[in-house]
């Protein structure tokens, strides 16, 4: 589950992680009131920035032709003129697609002086099963493009995750960050922050993009997280009922959401071809198959072991929402369960949602002949299939008819 | 022979008592598969459908009754504790059958349970079955979730990260008279207690398999490990099959390990990776066997 900038940047504060104040508004006149204080404490930039689950706000174009979705302010006025202006309007960044994405929500904060950009992030090392934390002098930049172009300036370390990392481990981080004299003590105590959100938040991923020297108007310096990304392990919200609270479903797919609620794992693609699979590695190499054979799958969706009538009529509703669809292909491998009870939901699913367009069906496993012979029975025009292959083959056949 | 576990291998379940361990159970006893004992805390001195003794914990369980392998079914919010008590309970082999354990506690597991004698499949994975001799492989160990009849003792290894695409794999080889030594499903999760090098490494050394198939799957980069290590020591032929091959970058295809992140853990590159090792690799799922067929 992700989490917006202004989410993200409370559990950080929450573990003692620096980040310049502010505030999420939902109105313009909020937005006003909000920068008017910042104003007040002496602030002499107020940021403005739209809360999507998206990279690339800054360079994104409403929709109106507004540009940018993050804002420098010099008063009060100009954040109501910019908060109006992007507030329930759409803006289409390099991560949306072409739909967009409704802005809801604003991060109204302090335009703090930034005097130097780094980057720093806490995932999980598959390799090692450890917590990695990866800290990169290049701050503010891509950092798939850093470890292409500048290698040396990302530093990773393995953390042992029964012991947590320790007050050492990140001040080497913060040396290595190229930090001296009172910043490394800042720096470290930024980074252990940074990677206690991680640990007791569940997150899968916390990114501090950029990473900052900031300087106050006396003077003096400190390291802050001026942008900051969560993802939280879905897994885990059970321990976590004020993060799961943060979820915002404005920002999902609708039909995913909708499927979600039949415990129905899909996935909307651009192609025509739907597929309704028991299994996700099956499902993976079903929608493999359809591309192999020169047709373009419309979505990833896995029925689950069971595959009940209940599901997969579910499952045909979500994938005839899709108007790209020309074809659907089911194939269910029923290992413990019975074909014919399946071929049997097949049939009352197709029944119950009047399924007009071709419908490809490939079974295989437990008692597979009798359920062979429900659907040639059925009375349903749908086209059997003896393999993954052959089922494949002919459902891309049928959606480019 | 066979790796992991022998027909005669004496199992315990914990979750026994709930709907899907009960289950799955009662197919393993159908399968002829020694279920000997079954573990939830608090029901003590009951039996599972008046025949296996039900125990408190783990290590009562196989003092008495022998068992050095374990089933886990228990929900995922205590699946964690599940493992480390059978670990700590000295069991040869854990098999954690639960999906949606957080990552978190697998982390803390993998790292607590770092040099001991037990061995961890899974979690998230339909388990481990050595085939038996009887008719639809009959007399086998079957720990988890596979269908058993699908298979049919022989000298084929199967590893994979999927359940379905498993059952595709065996139900091919079956279909073309290839028998199964072991085949073992090590799960969708991104912190696995095995990976497909650890039981690839078990098929080398193991006199009773003559061929393996491993089929991987988009996100982080195992199967390149594995290829890596099979290219320089298996003395054994391998095909695989890679699935995710359309799968868009970021996005999560149902196993919480199936995603491209940072453009790593592609099929391409693991595609790539297997070829270089000379593994057959199989260009759609319905050529599995056929792909090992072609070079044993």
């Amino acid at each position: 589950m992700n989490l917006h900038e202004y989410q993200a940047k409370q559990l950080l504060a929450r573990h003692g992680v620096e980040v310049p104040g502010g505030q999420p508004c939902t109105t313009a006149d909020e937005a006003r009131s909000i920068a008017e204080k910042l104003f007040a404490d002496g602030q002499e930039m107020v940021v403005l920035k739209i809360q999507i689950h998206s990279g690339g706000r800054g360079k994104g174009v409403f929709k109106d032709g507004f540009k940018g979705g993050v804002h420098l302010c010099k008063s009060a006025d100009d954040v109501h003129e910019k908060a109006k202006a992007m507030l329930g309007n759409t803006i289409v960044t390099k991560q949306t697609g072409e739909a967009g994405r409704q802005v809801h929500t604003l991060l109204v904060a302090s335009g703090e002086k930034i005097v130097d950009e780094f980057y720093l992030a806490v995932l999980l090392d598959r390799e090692t099963s450890q917590p990695l934390i990866m800290a990169s002098r290049e701050g503010g930049v891509d950092i798939e493009e850093v470890a292409e172009t500048n290698p040396d300036a990302i530093v990773k370390l393995n953390v042992d995750p029964l012991l947590g990392l320790q007050p050492y481990q990140a001040r080497n981080l913060a040396k290595a960050l190229g930090l001296s004299g009172k910043l490394i003590h800042s720096g470290a105590k930024l980074i252990a922050g940074v990677y206690k959100t991680w640990w007791a938040c569940d997150a899968t991923m916390v990114e501090i993009n950029p990473l900052c020297i900031v300087e106050s108007p006396d003077g003096s310096q400190k390291i802050a997280a001026v942008d900051a990304k969560i993802s939280i392990d879905g897994n885990a919200l059970h321990r976590h009922n004020d993060i799961a609270e943060m979820r915002d479903l404005n920002e999902e797919a609708e039909l995913e959401v909708e499927a979600s609620k039949f415990d129905l794992n899909y996935i909307k693609l651009d192609g025509n071809v739907a597929c309704l699979v028991n299994g996700a590695g099956l499902a993976m190499a079903t929608m493999d198959a359809i591309k192999h054979y020169g047709g373009e799958p419309a979505n990833f969706l896995d029925v689950g072991g069971s595959a009940s009538t209940e599901q997969v009529t579910a499952a045909f509703q979500i994938v005839l929402k899709d108007p790209n669809v020309k074809a659907i292909l089911v194939n269910i491998f029923g290992g413990i369960m019975n074909c014919n009870t399946i071929a049997e939901g097949v049939v009352a699913a197709a029944e119950a949602t009047q399924l007009k367009l071709p419908l490809v069906v490939r079974l295989e496993g437990n008692n597979v002949v009798a359920g062979r012979k429900t659907l040639a029975d059925s009375g349903l025009t749908l086209i059997g299939a003896d393999s993954m292959a052959e089922a494949a083959q002919k459902v891309v056949a049928e959606a480019a008819a | 022979m066979a790796i992991l576990v022998q027909p005669n291998t004496k199992l315990l379940v914990q979750g026994i008592t709930g709907s899907f361990g009960g289950r799955h159970t009662q197919l393993s006893l159908d399968y002829g598969t020694h279920v000997v004992a079954g573990v939830t805390p608090g029901k003590a001195g009951q039996k599972f459908e008046d025949t296996v003794p039900i125990f408190d914990g783990v290590a009562e369980a196989a003092r008495e009754t022998g068992a050095t392998a374990s089933a886990i079914f228990v929900p995922p919010p205590f699946a964690a504790d599940a493992i480390l008590e059978a670990v700590a309970a000295g069991l040869e082999l854990v098999v954690a059958i639960t999906e949606g354990i957080p990552v978190r506690d697998m982390i803390e597991v993998k790292a607590a349970i770092a040099g001991s004698a037990t061995r961890l499949i899974g979690p998230n994975c339909p388990g481990v079955v050595t085939p038996g001799t009887g008719e639809d492989s009959h007399g086998g160990c079957r720990i988890g979730i596979a269908p058993g009849y699908i298979h049919k003792a022989g000298d084929i290894g199967v590893v994979s990260r999927s359940g379905t695409l498993t059952y595709e794999a065996v139900w091919q080889l079956t279909c073309n008279g290839l028998g199964q030594s072991t085949c073992v499903g090590i799960g969708g999760d991104p912190v696995p207690g095995s990976t497909h090098l650890d039981i690839i490494k078990l098929f080398n050394d193991d006199p009773g398999t003559r061929g393996i198939i491993m089929i991987g799957e988009i996100g982080g980069s195992a199967e390149e490990e594995a290829a890596a290590w099979i290219k320089a020591n298996c003395k054994k032929p391998v095909a695989g099959f890679i699935a995710g091959t359309t799968a868009p970058p970021g996005r999560r295809m149902g196993h919480a390990g199936a995603i491209i992140s940072g453009g790593k853990g592609t099929a391409e590159a693991k595609i790539e990776a297997m070829e270089d090792a000379g593994i057959s690799v199989a260009e759609t799922p319905s050529q599995m066997a056929e792909a090992l067929m072609r070079i044993l």
